[in-house]
């Protein structure tokens, strides 16, 4: 396939609200299907049980909210409220359950809601452990894990073994390579993957069966190496804040129209949640646990200890030789919100510039936006600040 | 032995008053008799376990309502959003950002003691957990994680339980006792539960009381006062114990005489309006919101926020023969840690428990964990109870989020909606 296929297959996927995909994935397959919310679950065992996990980030700027908009006040942000929508509307349908990782009251409560609303789904609360120890929050997070499989056997008839968990693992290990080189290659030559395109492939993540995305970026980077793109004077920056809720598309191609090259992002997150690869081993559960206690990334629904706050991003600063960090997060975003001071600061003390601004799924405007990040853009490229 | 009710309210408030007096005085003096000051949250709050180690706690939340109550949260919030913090956040937060950078004057006027310990109990919010990010940047001293699991099918289950206990035995306790210098007294500590559970019975005695027609307490605007003790520095003390016999006597007198609460304007006379209230209150306007419901004969039989700390009336008590089991028990219980479902049944039974012409809802801008959801349990309570639903929005210490006018209005209409149904 040429770039350009890859890209209007990947657009279908992004704007398919529908889930066309999963309805025709689940008739070919005669299995289930499980949803899950930002940012990140444990996709290897939804696999494992033979059902297509799929992940939702809300309904971007093309639903009108109708319905949704009747659960939440105004201070709240709008993703819970588009999920609703989609859930109302039954574009959701086809998900036999849904899991609610525990990043923020909003989604922690959703999944109340879910459970009233929907009571024939299948919900779960995922509670991540924020005690980092192997024996105590591993064991913790082991056991959630455990009752997520059990569950899953429940439902699908069908046992989820080590050798299942374990193909499973092999198999998001592959994917996570085949990301990690797409993520490599921007930030070597960012005018080669424009993140207009990176984006839309890492959210063909949340939808497309594992390997045959795995086998999409594999073709998208062997067909990129072919194509001719010129290079442009661009800073480079990292965008972050932006692990939950969305930012439209307009909004996305307005940064990278602003002059600025993204080099690192935290979208999809859950793709790039545990920054190795997962053990195979005899006890595939206790690996999956481990990886996230032990290897799990740094973003604001992790409690970071030891660590000095900001580390990761300086970290990433430097690793990728960014120029400046991006802070877009969702309004009424706490955790967000709260994080941002703390990463500041820590830019602040280490002399990178930075900017920033919030941002909802539905925004129409970008215009003031991709200003403010152009004239981020101009002061570095000028004084190599902002 | 009865009281005399009309002096009753002055002795529990007296009592208060000079215990939340005298720890401040005990804050202000820590550097010099060398008491080690911990900064932890209401919610689940491990109250016991500090003074067993005869450590002073101090209450980020208490200190943001107090500076709201004393008008200035304001000017606080506004300082936080000049160093970065959004507009958007949790007002609560931000007061207490802001009265760091200036100064951390507590509410008495004497500055506060720097933390030697910030000990994140992380139940029931996750702001909880940065607002202690937020601190530890601020000061140099260790931090005590505590992670208590949500209730998210409605119960908790052993695995919560023992992952809590665990936390509580190889982590937090060895650091308290290397941060304090003293080996956990677990005779103290037995103590300090045994006395906590007899303030907690005493407690549910007045939450009950509501039951009584009229009321003789209002059990969200006086409520908040109830919980002042227990729910912050003083459960487990001899004090708090003692304010709430004192609290029950009074109460009880109440009710031989057929009274209703006491307001700031004095006893109410007619009750007009019986109502179960969820969410936290305005702080900034305490006094005036409150009005809008005793000038109109309203007076809440029971409201969610008085249970934030804990819940009590579903038979929770501390337990000194289980103690870290007890603890992590009562820490998952808290109100917002339970799912909605479980909230709504929760506010649905006390509609029909307390015999509540109606219930009322305050939303919160500042408060995720609360809010988010609030609009389903108005629908899912209207459904069930048939009873008349209000909502009304303000903010806790952020005053620019408090429509006195606008409040008074959907106040009036919904007061208006439960003489409607009344009459059929
Ligand atoms: S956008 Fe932020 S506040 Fe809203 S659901 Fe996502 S993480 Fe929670
Ligand atoms: S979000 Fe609500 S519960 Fe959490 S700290 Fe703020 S006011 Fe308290």
């Amino acid at each position: 396939m040429k770039v350009s296929e890859i890209v209007a297959r990947c657009e279908e996927l992004y704007s398919d609200l529908h889930l066309s995909y999963v309805k025709e994935w689940k008739r070919r397959n005669k299995r289930k299907a499980i949803g899950y919310m930002p940012i990140y679950v444990p996709r290897q065992i939804i696999h494992a049980a033979g059902m297509l996990p799929v992940g939702i980030m809300g309904a971007g700027d093309t639903l009108e909210i109708i319905r949704g908009d009747a659960y939440y006040q105004s201070y709240i942000c709008h993703i819970p409220r588009s999920t609703i929508e989609l859930g109302l509307t039954g574009r959701l349908d086809c998900l036999d359950g849904l899991l609610f990782p525990a990043i923020c009251d909003v989604i922690r409560n959703l999944s109340g809601m879910w459970q009233l609303m929907f009571a024939d789904k299948y919900v779960k609360y995922m509670d991540f452990p924020q005690n980092f120890n192997e024996s105590i929050g591993g064991e913790f997070y082991a056991r959630e894990l455990e009752q997520l499989r059990e569950d899953l056997v429940k439902m699908g008839n069908k046992p989820v073994g080590v050798d299942e968990l374990n193909e499973s693992i092999i198999r998001y290990n592959a994917n996570a390579k085949a990301i990690k080189d797409l993520y490599a290659l921007r930030s070597d030559a960012p005018h080669r993957v424009p993140t207009y395109e990176l984006y839309l492939l890492m959210r063909a993540s949340n939808i497309l069966e594992v390997s045959e995305h795995t086998s999409l970026v594999e073709e998208y980077l062997s067909a990129v190496g072919k194509e001719d793109r010129q290079e442009l004077d661009n800073i480079r920056v990292i965008v972050t804040g932006v692990f939950c809720e969305q930012p439209p598309l307009g909004l996305i191609r307005a940064l990278e129209h602003s002059g600025c090259y993204i080099v690192d992002d935290d979208w999809v997150l859950g793709a790039r949640f545990i920054d190795r690869d997962i053990e195979v081993g005899d006890d595939p559960i206790r690996a999956l646990a481990t990886g996230y206690i032990k290897h799990g990334v740094a973003t604001s629904s992790r409690y970071i200890d030891q660590e000095e706050k900001g580390r990761h991003l300086l970290d990433r600063v430097e690793e990728l030789s960014a120029e400046g960090v991006i802070f877009a997060s969702p309004s009424f975003c706490d955790p967000a919100l709260l994080e941002r001071p703390m990463l500041q600061a820590a830019l602040s003390k280490s002399n990178i510039p930075y900017t920033s601004f919030k941002f909802g799924e539905n925004s129409g405007q970008y215009q003031v936006i991709k200003e403010q990040t152009g004239t981020f853009s101009d002061s570095i490229k000028l004084w190599g600040t902002a | 032995m009865t009281r005399d009710a009309t002096v009753q309210k002055e002795q529990s408030m007296v009592l208060q008053k000079d215990m939340i007096a005298a720890h401040f005085k005990r804050l202000a003096n820590a550097k010099e008799t060398g008491k080690k000051v911990v900064y932890t949250f209401v919610p689940g709050n491990l109250n016991e376990l500090i003074w067993a180690f005869d450590m002073l706690p101090v209450h980020p939340e208490i200190n943001a309502l107090q500076s709201a109550m004393r008008k200035k949260s304001s000017s606080y919030v506004i300082e936080a959003e000049k160093f970065g913090h959004s507009e958007d956040v949790c007002t609560y937060v931000k007061c207490d950002i802001g009265m760091l950078k200036k100064g951390n004057i507590g509410p008495t006027g004497e500055k506060l003691p720097e933390p030697d310990l910030l000990l994140l109990s992380y139940t029931g919010c996750f702001t909880f957990m940065k607002w202690f990010e937020l601190l530890k940047q601020e000061y140099d001293c260790p931090v005590a994680m505590l992670h208590v699991p949500y209730q998210a099918d409605g119960e908790k289950t052993p695995e919560m339980i023992e992952y809590v206990s665990k936390q509580l035995r190889e982590e937090v306790v060895p650091l308290m006792e290397k941060v304090s210098g003293n080996k956990l007294d677990k005779g103290r500590l037995r103590m300090l539960m045994e006395s906590s559970a007899r303030a907690e019975e005493n407690l549910v005695a007045v939450w009950e009381s509501a039951k009584n027609k009229p009321s003789p307490i209002d059990a969200y605007f006086g409520g908040v006062y109830y919980i002042g003790p227990i729910f912050s520095a003083f459960r487990g003390l001899d004090v708090a114990e003692e304010y709430y016999r004192t609290l029950r006597e009074e109460v009880d007198a109440r009710v031989e005489h057929k009274l209703g609460p006491i307001t700031p304007d004095g006893p109410m006379k007619d009750e007009r309006y019986r109502l179960v209230v969820e969410g936290p209150p305005n702080w900034t306007s305490f006094r005036e919101f409150w009005k809008m419901f005793y000038d109109e004969g309203a007076v809440v039989v029971s409201s969610s926020y008085t249970k934030v700390g804990g819940i009590y009336d579903n038979g929770f008590r501390h337990d000194p023969d289980r103690p870290f089991q007890s603890m992590a028990e009562y820490c998952t219980g808290c109100y917002t840690n339970l799912n909605l479902p479980t909230r709504i049944q929760y506010l649905q039974q006390a509609i029909d428990d307390y015999h509540a012409d109606g219930f009322l809802i305050n939303s919160i801008k500042s408060c995720n964990s609360f809010s988010a959801g609030q609009l389903l349990i108005l629908r899912e309570l209207e459904k069930r109870t048939g009873k008349a639903g209000g909502f009304i929005e303000s903010d806790l210490v952020d005053p620019r989020y408090f429509s006195a006018a606008n409040i008074k209005n959907r106040l009036e209409s919904y007061f208006q909606m439960i003489d409607a149904k009344r009459n059929g």
